[in-house]
Parts: structure tokens; C-alpha cells; sequence
């Protein structure tokens, strides 16, 4: 004999599984796991240093709170203030729960220099984990403090460090009788603001050289489109396409030899083609009816990701540069767009139309796993930190353009101080040379 | 004796009088005189007299301001008819004036990806053009450029607001 209520019950329960099941694949995670318990404290000093000290340990601070995997000790609750290893008394941390501590100080050096030292230690294990001693002085200050919470996360996450890199973006200042435009590089973190380029006519699309020393842009400067190189360190710069029609969606490719771009003409066809920079030779890639724009490069150099909508509505489709035939990548939905590779080669970011929204996607490349990772209305223009572990990408608050990173997993969103002016088309840097 | 000096004199004086009278008033347009404080000569022209002269009188169509935007429905880029009455007067201007050119500016409203909203754009300004072009206007006097969503006219985030800035733009450079 049945029981009809068990058998409607499991029925049900049933149902609700697979639901959630179905929805797992696109639902956007917010949870964050386990905080690592770390202590940063505040870094010793002598009688010339002691601001030096402060900036340096908030950075290191902030920087490691910021990548949301660990939770910090406040300084009030402190039981002791150690510069160096030596002075550790690890009772006084495993009684705080602490797992690991980083102790520092700052010496004086030659001439207006000084040295950054700094060590980390295992609170469990009662041993110290790395330490180094680094020459800096104030212009090299924060770019130090960094490497060291780069150095610090790897050690305790496995993951290498993205603090130490840069973000460029173009900021606008739009209203009804004028409008500005500027491309400005800062730190990972939004500070230490550079105007790279000011202009009162659009510039989009900017695009980092693998080596970090050149960024490449649309302007349209002179009421047309046209695609610069720019020198960051000398500010000079190139006018590197300006055919008729649409210069548009430049990017480097691996080795900094070439850029894919996007080229109308003047029948309006957009099509991808590659220059080579040094010759200016131009290879066309696709020769499509529909609109292709929105290249990028694939790690190895073999292969152009684009949005095409040939398909009717835009998707990504992928084809190698050597080839005429270009095949599609995305399936989920009907728009997705603007791809880009994360540096490992796993992973493709795209902007994804997900119930009138415009969502940051992410699609891993062999497990094909689709996930959500923002929840705005109007989010684009998703790059990858160079570590493939982070994200930085634009969206609204309140209708002003804000910078937020995401996890590529999507575990942990942050939002980054907003600024002024509307801020949009974020891309982060390569790992920085020295 | 003395009435025949007195003649010569009086006529003399009459004679200096009467050259001294002339040479203060000439007639107006006259071109050698020399006047009392020594500066250039003036030249004057003398107009025209007769009634066989034609005068050019300039082409005043171009006064009559046309509209400059074009609306277009959303994710469409063809024109909508009510708009061929205007193409049709801008190509008749251009076709009058064929070293008047014209720019077309595309744009899109904000939704979606950046660079593929230029596209769109591109595609509105397309079909301006296109239409122009089979009301006869040569391909040369035409350029276009797409600003996708950068420089809207609207800045909301509704409906409205898209509806204003999915546009094309007509800039007519003489």
C-alpha cells in the first residue's frame, strides 16, 4: 500500500532539486568561504620614517582585505607589536586565532632611500614562511608595498599576487553644451591616478602591449576614428590607422608585434584584420556582411576570439589566424559579446544578455561550464588581472560608470572606490617588469 | 591807350577769376583733382548706365534650415519612410552644390557592448547614406562616422532616453 503523501512529498522534492539544478549554472554567487586570519602589524620605523611606516602598512593592509580571502587583526587588539621575527611571542597570536603574522620595518639607506624589510610567519608551524629586505625610496614606495602583499598572498593563497599592476581606463564628463574625455592609468588599487590622455572628443578601447609599456586607443579626435600607440613613459605617440570609415577595437597580440582591429571602409562593412606594427602590412580576417569587431588574442598567439552577429544577433566565434573559416563559441542566450581570454587560456569573459540585463559571463573553455558572475543592468568591458584569478569590469551606480573586480569563480565582488566622472572600459595591466 | 590796358586787365582778371572758380568745383567722379592737403588720389567708378546688364543673384535655397537627425527603431537600421522627404531635400542641395559634402554621424543608445554599438551606428549612417546615394548624390561627397554610444543626446536609462539617441546626425560641410 502507497503512501501517497510520501510518494508526493519525494515528488516534490524532486522537483525542487532539479530546479535549483537548472539554476545552478547561471545563478551569481556572493558567499565567500573561509576568511585566512592574518595580522599585519604596523611596521617599525625610525625617527625619519614613521608616515613612511604607516602608508606602507595600510597598502599592504588594504591590499590583502581587498582580494576578500582574509580577515585581519585590528591593532588595538594586539598583544604585542613585533618588527622582526625575533621579537614574536607566538602565544600571543595563536591565542587570537591568527594563522599568520607579517612583521616589518622600515631603515634608513643612502642618500634619500631607505629599506623596506619585511618577513611572514606560520603562527601554527611557529616558522617563518619568506621574508625579504627591499631598497625603495618615496617614488618607488608604493610600488614596494605592493610586491610585498603580492608576496605575502602567493605565499598563503598559492595564487601569484595582482597588487603590484596597473589599470587603465577611460574616464568621460559628458553633459548637454560640453564634454571631456581622459585615459588614465592608476594602481590595482584606484590610487595613484595618471592622465594618460585628455581629449574633448570620445576615446575608447584601450589596450595594453605585453610589455606594459604602451597602450594602444581609439580617438576620435578630427571627426573620425583612428587607432594610436602611445609610449607611457614618454607620453608620445603614434597614429597607427586612420582609413575611411571605422578604425575601431585594437589589441596587442601576444609578442607586441601585432593589433587586431576593427575596419569599416567606407561601405561600413566592419571587419576584423591584423597589423603588423612595424610594417603596417594589413591582413583581413573576416569578410562577413555582418558586423565583426571586438578581437582579441588568444595566449598562444594562434587564434582571434570576436563578436560577429552573422548569426542574426551578436555571439563569439573563434577562428585561427591563418584560416578563412571562423567557428562560434557561445550558445547560452542571445547576445553575448566583447571576449576576452584570461591569460592562463582557460576561461572566456563576455558580456552576456541574461533577462534584458547586461551581465559579465564567464564560460570555462574545456569544462564549459557557464557562469554568471555581476548582477547589474549595464555591465561590459571584462578584463582579466594577469594571475586569470581576478576580474575588473564597468558598471552603474546610481547611473554614474563604476569599476568593480569579481573572482573569476565568482565568490568575491568588490567595488572600487567610486570616482569622479563616469568611468568605463577598464583594462588590467600584464604582471608589471621592474 | 589806357582803355585797351584797361580791357587786357579786366579780361585777365575775369580769366583768373573765372579758372579759379572751375578748378574748386569739379564734377563729382572727376578723376585728376588734386586736393588742398596733398593725400592720394580717390577713384570712383561710374556705375552702370545701361539696362541690357544682368545681375547674378546667389542660390538662397541652402537659407532654409533642413532637419539634421534622423530617428531609427530600436535594433533596426533601416529608414523609416517618414524620413524620405529629407534625404530627398539634402540630395538636391548636394546634387546643386557638388563641392558641398555631407558627414553622417551614426550612434546607438547604451545597452550592449561598446565597440559593437559603433557597429551599429555605422549601420544607421549606412543606410542614410545609401539613400542619399540612390537620390543621386555621388559617393564623394559623403562621409560617415559612427560614435556607437559615446556621445548620446539623452542621458537617462529608460526607453526615452534610447529612443533619442538612436539617431544619425546630418553635418553638411560646404
Amino acid at each position: 500500500m502507497f503512501n501517497n503523501k510520501k510518494i508526493l512529498l519525494f515528488l516534490i522534492a524532486l522537483l525542487i532539486q532539479n530546479i535549483s539544478k537548472a539554476e545552478l549554472t547561471i545563478r551569481i554567487t556572493q558567499g565567500v568561504g573561509k576568511l585566512t586570519p592574518v595580522a599585519i602589524v604596523p611596521f617599525g620605523y625610525d625617527e625619519s620614517s614613521a608616515n613612511l611606516s604607516k602608508e606602507i602598512t595600510e597598502i599592504i593592509s588594504n591590499d590583502l582585505l581587498r582580494s576578500g580571502r582574509f580577515s585581519s587583526t585590528p591593532i588595538e587588539n594586539m598583544l604585542q607589536k613585533p618588527t622582526t621575527g625575533a621579537e614574536i611571542d607566538f602565544d600571543d597570536w595563536s591565542i587570537l586565532g591568527v594563522e599568520a603574522v607579517v612583521v616589518g620595518k622600515i631603515t634608513k639607506g643612502r642618500n634619500n632611500s631607505f629599506n623596506i624589510q619585511f618577513q611572514l610567519f606560520d603562527i601554527f608551524k611557529r616558522e617563518q614562511i619568506v621574508g625579504y629586505r627591499l631598497p625603495a625610496n618615496e617614488s618607488t614606495l608604493r610600488r614596494s608595498a605592493h610586491r610585498i602583499a603580492d608576496m605575502v598572498f602567493e605565499e598563503l593563497t598559492g595564487i601569484r599576487g595582482v597588487f603590484d599592476t596597473k589599470v587603465a581606463y577611460v574616464r568621460s564628463n559628458v553633459s548637454r553644451d560640453r564634454s571631456s574625455y581622459a585615459l588614465v592609468v592608476s594602481d590595482s588599487d584606484g590610487e595613484n591616478e595618471q592622465i594618460i590622455l585628455e581629449s574633448k572628443d570620445p576615446i575608447m578601447s584601450p589596450s595594453w602591449s605585453p610589455d606594459s609599456r604602451l597602450l594602444s586607443y581609439v580617438s576620435f579626435e578630427g571627426n573620425m576614428s583612428s587607432i594610436f600607440v602611445q609610449n607611457l613613459r614618454t607620453g608620445n605617440r603614434r597614429k597607427i590607422s586612420e582609413l575611411p570609415g571605422i578604425n575601431g577595437s585594437p589589441a596587442f597580440s601576444p609578442d607586441g608585434r601585432q593589433l587586431v582591429l576593427t575596419l569599416g571602409g567606407s561601405d561600413g562593412n566592419l571587419d576584423i584584420h591584423i597589423l603588423d606594427i612595424a610594417s603596417r602590412k594589413l591582413k583581413r580576417l573576416t569578410y562577413n556582411r555582418a558586423i565583426d569587431t571586438e578581437a582579441t588574442w588568444a595566449p598562444n598567439g594562434e587564434e582571434i576570439y570576436f563578436t560577429s552577429d552573422r548569426g542574426g544577433s551578436p555571439q563569439i566565434y573563434k577562428m585561427k589566424v591563418n584560416a578563412d573559416r571562423a567557428t562560434r563559441v557561445t550558445f547560452e542566450g542571445s547576445y553575448n559579446a566583447r571576449p576576452r581570454l584570461s591569460p592562463d587560456g582557460n576561461k572566456l569573459a563576455m558580456v552576456h544578455q541574461y533577462r534584458g540585463d547586461y551581465r559579465i559571463a564567464i564560460l570555462d573553455i574545456k569544462e564549459e561550464n557557464f557562469l554568471i558572475l555581476s548582477s547589474g543592468k549595464q555591465d561590459e568591458s571584462p578584463s582579466f588581472a594577469p594571475n586569470s584569478d581576478t576580474l575588473i569590469y564597468a558598471t552603474k551606480l546610481r547611473g554614474n560608470g563604476v569599476l568593480e573586480t569579481v573572482t573569476a569563480d565568482g565568490l568575491v565582488r568588490q567595488r572600487m572606490a567610486p570616482k569622479l566622472g563616469d568611468i568605463r572600459e577598464p583594462v588590467w595591466s600584464p604582471f608589471l617588469k621592474l | 591807350m589806357n582803355r585797351f590796358k584797361w580791357l587786357t586787365v579786366s579780361t585777365l582778371i575775369f580769366f583768373v577769376s573765372g579758372c579759379t572758380l572751375y578748378s574748386g568745383a569739379g564734377p563729382a567722379g572727376s578723376s585728376s583733382m588734386s586736393s588742398a592737403d596733398g593725400n592720394d588720389p580717390s577713384s570712383y567708378g561710374m556705375g552702370t548706365d545701361g539696362d541690357d546688364s544682368m545681375e547674378r543673384i546667389g542660390d538662397d535655397s541652402f537659407a532654409e534650415p533642413l532637419d539634421t537627425i534622423i530617428y531609427f527603431d530600436f535594433d533596426r537600421s533601416d529608414l523609416r519612410l517618414e524620413y524620405d522627404d529629407l534625404v530627398s531635400a539634402y540630395a538636391q542641395r548636394l546634387n546643386a552644390n557638388t563641392l558641398a559634402t555631407v558627414r553622417l554621424e551614426g550612434h546607438a543608445d547604451e545597452r550592449g557592448s561598446r565597440e559593437y554599438n559603433i557597429g551599429l551606428g555605422e549601420r544607421r549612417a549606412q543606410a542614410v547614406r545609401r539613400a542619399m546615394m540612390l537620390n543621386g548624390v555621388s559617393a564623394n561627397q559623403i562621409t560617415t562616422v559612427s560614435y556607437g554610444e559615446e556621445r548620446p543626446m539623452a542621458f537617462g536609462s529608460n526607453e526615452s532616453s534610447y529612443q533619442q539617441n538612436r539617431r544619425v546626425e546630418i553635418v553638411v560641410i560646404n
